[in-house]
């Protein structure tokens, strides 16, 4: 196909009516919900969130009712605790961070002018698990079974069964679910942004909002993994009685709070920075110029990404660790404003430089923003230790808190709303409704939680179900509940403005005269995404590049057709963006609707203690799993095709080049973190114990672990020569050496578990033999899973759906070995030799 | 490290907010300690502002500023200066300023420590003076004027926080560990501190009466509390050990001996009983015995339904007479 063939009006007309033929959503009452389409799943995501929140917000209104007065009894304490633990939690993990996932799972392949993510039935697996875990989480405090101990869950509160019930259970396995989902969208979405990307986006050309993309999904890559961990030791401890955090048997509650806040801080800017992003996205518009700073910017992000990693001991100022550390976490603690300043003094100049067009968008974005600064600096504030040390769990905090979260989190979504809706509905919002709405937002919100500083500081702690008049706070809160309801007034005025946009007409297409990619979008909502992938050559090519439109809706860059009626994309290259393959998308199905429900059950099965059923569900998962897989990857019935200009392109790739191994690399880093937290746990009971192991207590010996570790070894070295073997066309050595390795991890679990079983260890005793335990059973569960990937890898190749030359699944699986290998040496050093040293 | 000017100024503002309370806010300060993070608060409040009104005041000349008022050369060193520059150099004198306020007060030997551990939800307290026999008290804390004082504070059962806002900052109290808080008040009277770790369903109500006395009044008063209950004929002390209160509550001097509750030896002298929720009336004691769970959701304490009323009101007016 040459560029002039696209002059042919006929020819452009029958590539449309095969592209949309090829990207039609499924229709029928049922079907359409097997749609795994980002423009069907994106805005499913986006509108659950968005009634997590409304939800979650009608708890945190019965609560400013309850505090209206003092001495109240509207609800009960059992009550208050369940609204107070939901609000927090639902709002951090049914709401915060899917919204962000949410968004980008919309905006991310209209950014980078592809025509879908690199793994859309994940996408479709993340929202059903989701809505599934949500529902479930949520519906509990309708049969008063929700979740009281506080978003945080600290123990021994929580893990004492006799102090706690089927709410801590419903908390840590119901959201552990979620956890699930918000990793695997972040494997997705970091995937889209490294490996689909249109020709000629270098990383230094990417719209802003992909860097953020990349650098939130980062986060919660590494963030979520040690709450996951802490999850784990958290639910060995209520269903076994594995002592992690008793103190009276070796545990020590602060290991939760450690492994709490390595997540929980992280959390705070994993959901920020998407906010931030937004602005990044309609500040330039609204200035009409290019954004000031973009690699200041890109370099605070980052920055603010690694700081918030080491800034989690703020939350613990008051638990008694030495000042030493208070004082380093202190100043690292404060150092995270210099990015944060960054960011925001990059929008005040870029405005200033600009032509300002005063729109509703932007209204709403400057207005969060000054809200925000209130936030920023009363969390400066504490950040001073001594300071913290009385506002620490007050309602300073809670003020502190929101003022962020609103003028970080939630005004400024509701700048990118009115920005973004025409872009996704193809109607504009009312722009009296959305600044009569603005103003009551930003009245409320100072009136509810201007006055919260101030009954902080006059002694009115967090958490508390009511106050004693005689602490004379009647008046500040009474301002607080009145702001509380005028916020939340506001919020249903953008609902009814939301309610009404689909009987408005239908908006220009890219009305707000933006530069960047995703504004190719039409008003009538095609479904293939872009007409043709372009090749870029500017951050702002509707602006910069002569013609851009048109050449794009005339096919006149890449891929304009769809000649063998089949959903595709390209992938690019990591750094400079050079096409490497045409990738084939999977079409709709209901396997990924079907595995989030059978996951589903895993985790809710286990919080009602039916032991039999959840592994019934664990193995179904299982089959549903390698059934997706088995049927998504396939050899393409030929090896190239042609993407237009000439340029001609394998359909099928593996390794470092494919989406796919840069999935398994993510998910494997985030496995490893999760396995960090646990190996953290073991060292940390060895930092708070005089002597650990403790004296008397005898571990699982040297052999036995070393010959978990030798079989281990032998497994990766099996499954590294078998990938090699085969890659030499020696198909048949390939296998026999898949089988080898397959055995060699099948025997290294009997050979793992041998240790603390032959010197019976009792997990129950003491946290020394729960550790113990606790990382072997994970090792082994790892071994097991590799066998499995050993065993796929095998029945592919027996298959002949994997060949010499098609070889993705035994790379993949290679890779995961490599993992496996890290993970034995830790585990099997640490248990094995580690008592021999200590 | 107070300045007179400062402490004044907090207070007027704290006047000015609507705040009538004297007993557990900041602003009320009877210790060194708050004083001195009051001291901090104002510093950075005034800093706040300013940088708020600095930060807004920009915000608005850039959104009014004539198309290029700014170049691309002077954006990228606004960028630069404000963004960067500026608040590292204020962070930098901010943690400058603070670290001095973290350093804790020294302790000597002959200081007076108070042991306090949190339980669902109450404090067990015992004094532990230099040159004397241990006191066991509860729900209630007396400290002296112008002497350092070494609170060690653990958690009995859950994790709990000790906050008396205008003594000193908070210090968590946490199973399997003992954190220790060194204070001294400024100034004799009655004030008043609350759990704030979340504790489970009654921590709202998990609060304690602080009491700071001249120091030799507090010594007086502290060997008084040596001595074990007065003997009583009255009918509520055998009918206390009767019904098995004392397998919970310990009065010394009888065979009331539990540890598990509260002790009450000297209970009359106490102004509010359950941990500052009821003022310590005889129809309060009377409420709480007939009624636990409805006054203190979750406490421990069992509800008598098979109590007589008479005898209840006994027990309860008996507990009156524990000077």
């Amino acid at each position: 196909m040459s560029l002039h063939a696209q002059d042919d009006p006929q020819l452009r007309r029958a590539q449309e009516e095969r592209l949309r033929a090829v990207w039609a959503p499924p229709k029928g009452w049922l079907r359409r919900w097997s749609d795994s389409n980002n423009n069907a799943v994106g805005p499913w995501y986006t509108s659950t969130a968005f009634v997590f929140m409304l939800f979650a917000g009608v708890l945190a209104l019965i609560m400013r009712a309850q505090l209206a007065v003092p001495e109240n009894d509207l609800v009960s304490a059992n009550t208050f605790n369940q609204l107070f633990t939901l609000h927090g939690s639902a709002m951090m993990f049914l709401f915060a961070v899917p919204m962000f996932e949410a968004v980008s799972i919309i905006l991310l392949p209209q950014l980078l002018g592809a025509r879908d993510l690199p793994f859309p039935r994940l996408s479709a697996f993340g929202y059903w698990s989701f809505l599934i875990g949500g529902v479930f989480v949520l519906g509990s405090i309708f049969f008063n079974a929700a979740p009281d101990g506080g978003w945080f869950m600290y123990p021994p509160l929580t893990t004492r069964t006799d102090l706690s019930g089927l709410g801590a259970d419903i908390w840590m396995l119901g959201l552990s679910f979620i956890e699930v989902s918000s990793v695997a969208a972040a494997v997705e979405l970091i995937v889209g942004v490294l490996k689909c990307r249109p020709p000629g986006m270098r990383l230094n050309l990417m719209p802003l909002y992909a860097w953020y993309i990349l650098v939130v999904a980062v986060m919660i890559l590494f963030a979520f993994p040690p709450l996951i961990a802490g999850d784990l030791l958290f639910e060995m401890e209520r269903l076994l009685d594995w002592p992690f955090f008793d103190a009276s048997r070796g545990g020590d509650p602060l290991l939760w709070q450690h492994l709490f806040w390595i997540f929980g801080h992280p959390e705070v800017y994993v959901i920020f920075l998407p906010s931030i992003a937004l602005f990044a996205m309609l500040i330039p518009t609204f200035a009409q110029r290019h954004l000031l700073g973009y690699p200041y910017i890109v370099l605070a992000a980052v920055g603010t990404a690694f700081l918030s990693f080491g800034l989690w001991v703020h939350h613990m100022f008051a638990t008694g660790l030495p000042k030493i550390s208070l004082a380093f976490f202190s100043a690292a603690s404060q150092a995270v404003v210099i990015p944060t300043g960054i960011q925001i003094f990059a929008f005040i100049a870029t405005l200033a430089a600009g032509r300002v067009i005063f729109s509703t968008p932007l209204l709403y974005a400057t207005g969060s923003l000054a809200i925000f600064v209130i936030g920023g600096l009363t969390g400066v504030m504490v950040a001073i230790v001594p300071f913290d040390w009385q506002a620490h769990d007050t309602y300073f905090v809670v003020a502190h808190l929101h003022y962020v979260l609103i003028g970080g989190t939630l005004m400024p979504l509701f700048a990118g709303l009115y920005y973004y809706w025409p872009l996704v509905t193809g109607k504009q919002l009312s722009d009296r409704i959305g600044r009569t709405a603005f103003w009551i937002l930003f009245a409320g919100a100072n009136l509810a939680f201007f006055p919260m500083h101030l009954s902080g500081l006059m002694g009115m702690p967090r958490r508390v179900f009511t106050y004693p008049a005689e602490l004379g706070l009647q008046g500040l809160n009474m301002a607080s509940t009145i702001g509380a309801f005028l916020f939340a007034g506001g919020v249903l005025l953008i609902v009814i403005d939301l309610l009404r946009s689909p009987w408005r007409p239908l908006s220009p297409r890219n009305p707000w005269n933006a530069g960047t990619l995703e504004w190719l979008a039409t008003p009538s909502g095609e479904p293939w995404g872009v007409r043709s992938i372009p090749l870029i050559e500017s951050r702002y090519p509707i602006w910069d590049q002569p013609d851009f439109v048109r050449k794009v809706d005339e096919g006149r860059f890449f891929l304009p057709d769809a000649e063998e009626g089949r959903r595709e994309s390209l992938i690019t290259s990591v750094l400079d963006a050079k096409p490497v393959a045409v990738m084939r998308l999977p079409t709709p199905s209901f396997v990924p609707m079907a595995t989030a429900a059978a996951l589903g059950g895993v985790f809710i099965l286990t919080t009602y203690h039916l032991y039999w059923l959840a592994l019934a569900a664990a193995v179904l998962t299982l089959a549903l799993v390698l059934t997706w897989l088995w049927r998504t990857a396939e050899i393409p019935e030929k090896p190239c095709k042609p993407i237009g200009h000439g340029i001609d392109l394998p359909l099928y790739v593996a390794g470092p080049l494919a989406p796919g191994w840069w999935a398994m690399f993510i998910t494997m880093m985030a496995d490893a973190t999760a396995f960090s937290g646990l190996v953290f746990g073991y060292y940390f009971f060895w930092t708070v114990h005089p002597s650990f192991p403790p004296p008397g207590m005898t571990g699982p010996g040297v052999f036995w672990p070393m010959a978990a570790l030798a079989l281990m070894v032998l497994g990766w070295a099996a499954t590294l020569a078998a990938r090699e073997t085969n890659r030499r066309g020696a198909v048949m050595a390939a296998r026999l050496l898949l089988a080898l390795s397959a055995l060699a991890g099948l025997a290294s679990i009997p050979a793992g578990l041998a240790g603390p079983w032959l010197s019976h260890l009792d997990p129950t005793l003491h946290s020394y033999p729960a550790i113990v335990w606790t990382l072997t059973a994970w090792t082994v569960a790892h071994a097991g899973v590799g066998v499995i990937g050993q065993l796929y890898a095998l029945a592919r190749s027996l298959a002949r759906r994997a060949t010499p030359t098609h070889d993705a699944d035994i790379r993949n699986v290679t890779l995961y070995q490599h993992f496996l290998l890290f993970t034995a040496l830790v585990a099997w050093a640490t248990l094995g030799l580690f008592p021999e040293v200590a | 490290m107070t300045s007179r000017r400062g402490r004044l100024a907090i207070v007027f503002w704290a006047m000015a907010m609507g705040g009538c309370n004297r007993h557990q806010s900041v602003f009320a300060s009877f210790g060194e300690e708050a004083a001195d993070i009051n001291h901090i608060t104002l510093v950075m409040v005034a800093g706040g502002i300013l940088v708020a009104a600095g930060v807004a005041g920009l915000m608005a000349w850039a959104v009014r500023a004539r198309p290029g008022a700014l170049s691309l050369r002077g954006g990228e060193r606004l960028i630069l200066i404000a963004g960067g520059l500026i608040p590292a150099l204020v962070l930098a004198a901010l943690l400058v300023f603070s670290l001095p306020y973290m350093r804790p007060r020294a302790v000597a030997p002959a200081n007076l420590r108070i042991d306090v551990a949190g339980e669902q939800f109450w404090w067990r307290v015992a004094y532990r003076p230099a040159d004397g026999p241990a006191v066991v008290s509860a729900n209630e804390i007396r400290i002296p004027v112008g002497r350092t004082v070494l609170f060690r504070l653990a958690g009995g059962d859950v994790v709990h926080s000790f906050w008396i806002p205008g003594l000193a900052g908070k210090m968590d109290m946490i199973p399997g560990r003992t954190n220790e808080l060194p204070v001294r008040a400024t100034r004799a009277g009655r004030f008043r501190g609350q759990c704030t770790e979340f504790c489970g369903l009654s921590h709202a109500l998990m609060a304690f009466d602080v009491v700071a006395m001249p120091a030799e009044a507090f010594d007086r008063w502290l060997v008084e509390q040596r001595r074990p209950a007065v003997a009583s004929t009255a009918p509520g002390a055998a009918l206390f050990l009767q019904h098995g209160c004392g397998g919970c509550h310990a009065i010394r001097g009888t065979a009331a001996a539990g540890t598990i509750g509260p002790d009450f030896t000297h209970l009359a002298a106490r102004a509010t009983i359950g941990a500052g929720t009821l003022p310590n009336t005889e129809a309060a004691r009377l409420r709480f015995l007939r009624e636990p769970a409805a006054v203190k959701p979750g406490a421990r304490m069992p509800a008598y339904p098979q109590l007589p009323e008479t005898e209840a009101r006994a027990i309860a007016r008996y507990l009156g007479t524990l000077p």
